[in-house]
């Protein structure tokens, strides 16, 4: 049975009909964590479906696995899903790091498990909705119900009484701009007549959705701001530390980051690439100063989930960095950053979850000397911690390492000069992770922690951690694996915004261009 | 059976259902139950549900010298008012266990309050429209003072009468004032004598006062200060009632008088509607954004949609009818539906007031706590629910109206909005605090009441899932009315007939 026109239908709702199946078990002992483990598992061997049958020979453009039919006649609404190079491995991960999730909050939430594990899997369905529609209806569809259950597991599960306040503050943060990125759309379709993405990029090419430029950049602005706050990118961060530290490790591994840049790089590049091509000075501004602010702030945090979170905002602001560059290697970067992100940024908010589950605190003054105590711990956390700061043959390495290669091959000065401010955050990401390694685990015994029992890993936490630390390893040795499928989707976004109106030209080469032959072009084309 | 007849067929049987729940209230002893009545008036909900059921195939008629018009718009707003009247009646079946006194009344006070919301939307007679207007006022007036021996109650249907005397005052005066001015109070003639008025100032004068009447009804700002108070002292399924079914009727009539009777002044009366939508949003999610009370807080929220509905007034006629039908049928779909939970949680005697009240819900009943969640979830308009399906359709009309302004402030409150509704979904989720021994013991949730609930969810679901079916039956009926429209005109000057409508 072919079921390749409806596997993107059955990866998103797997986990709907999971949570309406928790819904009515009984929430009696372990059933609710096995069952959403059995469920998670089952939606991520189903998102395998989409890297075994990816066809790497299709046109560029084109979207894959698609699925379009007509949902509400009037306004013209379709139900309209696809894959392309972007959204592979981005669905492939939201499927991978569920599991792990489960996992990681096997004990740690103990209470209230149904609402927990539905809510959880109400995420994992709005995500894995927001990567695989294609129709901009669908799609806000998908944008705004993520709020929901995300909001409701920081107020329902937040570590402190600060819970509700920052639940809302996160619900507020993302809702509003959202409101007005939901004008933007209207405009749009009021203007075009379609809510379908490959259609609206195509008008966008002719530069045919508007003659109205001041209007076509509110509208693009709409777009922006409301992925912006999502990513987040400097200064629209407000929410991303309050969230990150009240919220339970499942839920953080998933909140920031991917879903905000892949919504620019799939809907503001291709709704508006002369508008995103117009602004990119000042993201690329802004993505630098919040690499050097976010680094900066994390070295002097004293609680752990603090100091993730605004290393957490250094790290999307590399992406940011990388993908306005608009060059194929920092676009190339910037998407495989984004994977990285929600690889070594998980592994890193499990393990502090682990030592929060095992001290109850989050206060790197509270740890000391634990390396002797907890050898495999300590081995997982040196792994995390030479990922996110991009040693070589780990995952973040490369896409690192293509991100600042891209920006420096801008042919903008101003540019370089960004990047060049933005490459000290290689210096200050590892100055605050070895730190924080140091302080918790070596040194001398705190005498906070030091009379507490606890254990090293189980097997389950294990169970968790290998496959995170195989996947650095894997993803840092053998990225042409995730790259192929990428570079494609990084070629396409570059052809479309560097050459908007000729973007055409770029469809018909139908073989596939290496980074190595189109870098040279780029370097001389410019991104102006 | 006559056309005058079947066009009111819905209306007449609902009154026969009232006037034989009167009549057999007397029969039942004192003090026994009086849970057989609420199943009357239930099948007597039901019943005219069907009856406008046929009378859709029956195309446009017209009935009663032309004072009548039973067309897809007045059908649309017949299956809201009836769907709304069967909800609140399937939730209260249980309400007054113990206090079964009055519970007669009750039943037949809503069959014919549903009477008059259902004559006001068939009705092009402005006269006509009066007389519904009043049958429905009257009756909610009593019912709002319902629970005797309460101060609030009864502040709560003093000041609902007075005030709504006053509102009717304003509309009568309009009515009078177009007749002045036209020289009729048929909407169509209206219409038509508008062209030939000599005093087109007086004609507006006479708009700008019904507006205000209907903008009473409809809790507009800034004829909305009534709404706070009374919502608070009301019981809570009158005010899952009388905050959406009323307020549909007199919708309907807004739509009516605009799009229908002063369609030449539409850049005129646009404006206005512009303001007071823009005035109606603010003010409502703004004054939800202080209160502690949730009847009080949902009072507010039901402002802040009123101007959400007004938004469609300032669309293109087509788009604007169909929205403002659409966005109607789905707000009281989750009004009513958030009411019939607040109505199991507190009880008859409503001690849970306060936002604290309910903190700890979602451990203690988890299904009424999930689906308050849902309704309020739609009230916000978070997609998937007819909330968020209304609003994009709303605001998708407004915006190829060329009013982008409008949509930007109500898409902004529609974010204000969200910071007062998760302020009460959080309490639920949250654990229970000493506050809790508030919320009502009894466990059970009776059928009739489950009954009612799961036709409230379901009618919110499909809207936001599966809204093609009501969009398009929402579009027969804006249609319809147009056309019906583009006839009178042709009938009336056949010269510059300009039948051929531009949709």
């Amino acid at each position: 049975m072919n079921i390749d026109h409806t596997i993107l239908t059955i990866i998103t709702f797997i986990p709907l009909a999971g949570a309406v199946l928790l819904a009515l078990l009984p929430d009696r002992g372990k059933i609710m964590p096995w069952a959403a483990l059995t469920i998670t598992v089952v939606t991520f061997v189903a998102t395998l479906h989409l890297p075994f049958h990816f066809n790497y020979s299709a046109l560029p453009g084109t979207f894959q696995f698609e699925q379009n039919r007509e949902w509400v006649a009037s306004p013209a609404i379709r139900y309209h899903m696809g894959v392309d190079g972007l959204s592979m491995w981005l669905i492939v991960l939201a499927g991978f790091l569920a599991p792990l999730g489960v996992l990681i909050s096997w004990n740690a939430i103990s209470e209230r498990k149904k609402l927990f594990y539905i809510l959880f899997l109400l995420q994992q369905v709005a995500m894995l909705g927001i990567f695989v529609s294609l129709d901009l209806f669908l799609y806000y569809a998908f944008w705004e119900l993520s709020l929901v259950p995300m909001t409701l597991l920081i107020a329902t599960f937040g570590r402190t009484s600060n819970r509700r306040r920052a639940a809302i503050k996160y619900f507020l943060y993302t809702f509003i701009p959202s409101a007005l990125l939901l004008v933007g759309m209207l405009w749009v379709y009021t203007h075009t007549g379609t809510f379908q993405l490959p259609d609206l990029a195509q008008l966008a090419a002719s530069h045919s959705i508007s003659n109205n430029t001041c209007a076509l950049w509110l509208a693009s602005l709409a777009f922006l701001v409301a992925f912006a706050v999502k990513v987040p990118v400097f200064p629209l961060h407000g929410w991303l530390t309050d969230a990150i530290s009240e919220a339970p490790t499942a839920a953080v591994m998933v909140l920031a980051g991917k879903l905000g840049l892949y919504s620019i790089l799939r809907f503001s590049f291709g709704i508006f690439p002369t508008q995103s091509r117009q602004i990119s000075p000042l993201l690329i501004a802004l993505a630098a100063i919040g690499i050097v602010y976010g680094a900066l702030l994390a070295l002097v945090q004293k609680d752990l989930k603090k100091l993730a979170a605004y290393g957490t905002l250094g790290h999307v602001s590399v992406v940011v960095l990388g993908i306005f560059a608009f060059t194929v290697a920092g676009l190339d970067g910037g998407i495989y950053a984004t994977i990285n992100e929600g690889i070594g940024g998980g592994a890193f908010f499990m393990l502090l979850g682990l030592l929060y589950e095992r001290y109850q605190t989050y206060d790197i003054r509270d740890f000391g000397g634990l390396a002797a105590r907890f050898p495999w711990m300590v081995t997982f956390f040196v792994i995390t911690t030479l990922s996110v700061i991009g040693l070589p043959m780990l995952n973040g390495f490369v896409g690192e390492f293509l991100v600042f290669s891209g920006v420096m091959q801008s042919t903008v000065s101003h540019h370089v000069l960004w990047t060049a401010l933005a490459t000290s955050s290689v210096i200050l990401t590892a100055s605050y992770m070895l730190w924080m390694v140091q302080r918790i685990f070596y040194g001398e015994l705190n005498f906070n922690t030091a009379d507490v029992t606890a254990s090293d890993l189980d097997v389950r936490e294990h169970i968790a951690l290998w496959p995170m630390a195989l996947l650095m390893l894997a993803m840092g040795v053998a990225s042409p694996i995730w790259m192929r499928a990428i570079d494609r989707a990084g070629t396409q976004i570059e052809a479309i915004v560097n050459h908007s109106g000729a973007a055409t030209v770029n469809l018909e080469s139908h073989n596939q261009p290496k980074p190595s032959e189109t870098v040279p072009a780029i370097a001389q084309g410019g991104t102006n | 059976m006559s056309s005058n007849i079947l066009a009111l067929l819905p209306e007449i049987i609902l009154t026969i259902t009232g006037v034989i729940i009167m009549l057999a209230e007397p029969c039942l002893r004192p003090g026994n139950n009086r849970k057989s009545l609420g199943w009357i008036a239930i099948a007597g909900t039901i019943a005219s549900l069907g009856a406008a059921w046929y009378q859709i195939p029956l195309g446009t008629v017209h009935a009663f010298s032309n004072t009548i018009q039973v067309d897809a718009f007045s059908i649309l707003f017949h299956f809201v008012i009836g769907a709304v009247v069967l909800v609140t009646l399937l939730g209260s079946l249980d309400y007054f266990h113990g206090n079964a006194s009055h519970a007669g009344e009750y039943f037949a006070l809503i069959c014919f309050g549903a009477t008059g919301m259902m004559l006001m939307s068939s009705s092009v007679e402005l006269l006509m429209v009066f007389i519904g207007l009043e049958i429905s006022s009257i009756s909610t007036y009593i019912m709002c003072g319902f629970r005797k021996g309460q101060a609030t109650g009864s502040e709560s249907a003093v000041k609902y009468f007075l005030l709504g005397s006053f509102a009717t005052a304003f509309f009568l005066y309009g009515v009078a004032l177009a007749f002045g001015a036209t020289g009729s109070t048929n909407l169509y003639s209206i219409a038509h004598g508008l062209e030939t008025t000599a005093t087109p100032k007086l004609a507006f004068l006479a708009l700008a006062m019904i507006l205000i009447g209907l903008g009473f009804k409809v809790s507009a700002a800034p004829f909305h200060v009534w709404t706070p108070d009374v919502y608070q002292g009301a019981p809570a399924p009158v005010v899952g009632l009388m905050s959406t079914a009323p307020k549909a009727a007199a919708f309907a009539v807004l739509l009516r008088v605009t799009f229908t009777g002063f369609p030449h002044m539409q850049h005129r009366w646009s404006a206005l509607m512009w303001i007071l939508a823009a005035l109606s949003m603010t003010v409502g999610n703004l004054g939800a954004l202080l209160q502690r009370d949730v009847k009080r807080m949902l009072a507010y929220s039901s402002i802040a949609h009123a101007g959400y509905l007004l938004v469609a007034f300032t669309a293109l006629p087509y788009d604007g009818i169909a929205a403002a039908c659409f966005y109607t049928a789905t707000y009281a779909a989750m009004n009513v539906g958030a009411f019939a939970v607040i109505t199991q949680v507190a009880g008859y005697e409503e001690r849970a007031r306060t936002i604290d009240d309910f903190t700890g819900l979602g451990s203690k009943r988890p299904w009424l706590a999930a689906l308050l969640a849902f309704f309020l979830l739609s009230l916000i308009g978070i997609p998937f629910t007819g909330g968020f399906f209304g609003k994009f359709y709303v605001f998708t009309a407004a915006i190829h109206g060329n009013n982008v302004w409008l949509a930007v402030i109500g898409l902004l409150n529609s974010g204000i909005a969200c910071f007062y509704y998760l302020r009460l979904l959080t309490a639920v989720y949250t654990k229970a605090g000493s506050d809790a021994a508030k919320l009502e013991p009894r466990n059970r949730l009776s059928v009739p009441a489950a009954i009612g609930l799961s036709l409230a969810t379901a009618a919110t679901f499909f809207l936001g899932i599966l809204p093609g079916g009501a969009v398009q039956f929402a579009e027969y009926a804006s249609h319809s009315t147009l056309i019906e429209q583009g006839r009178q005109q042709c009938a009336e000057t056949p010269d510059n007939c300009k039948l051929p409508l531009r949709f």
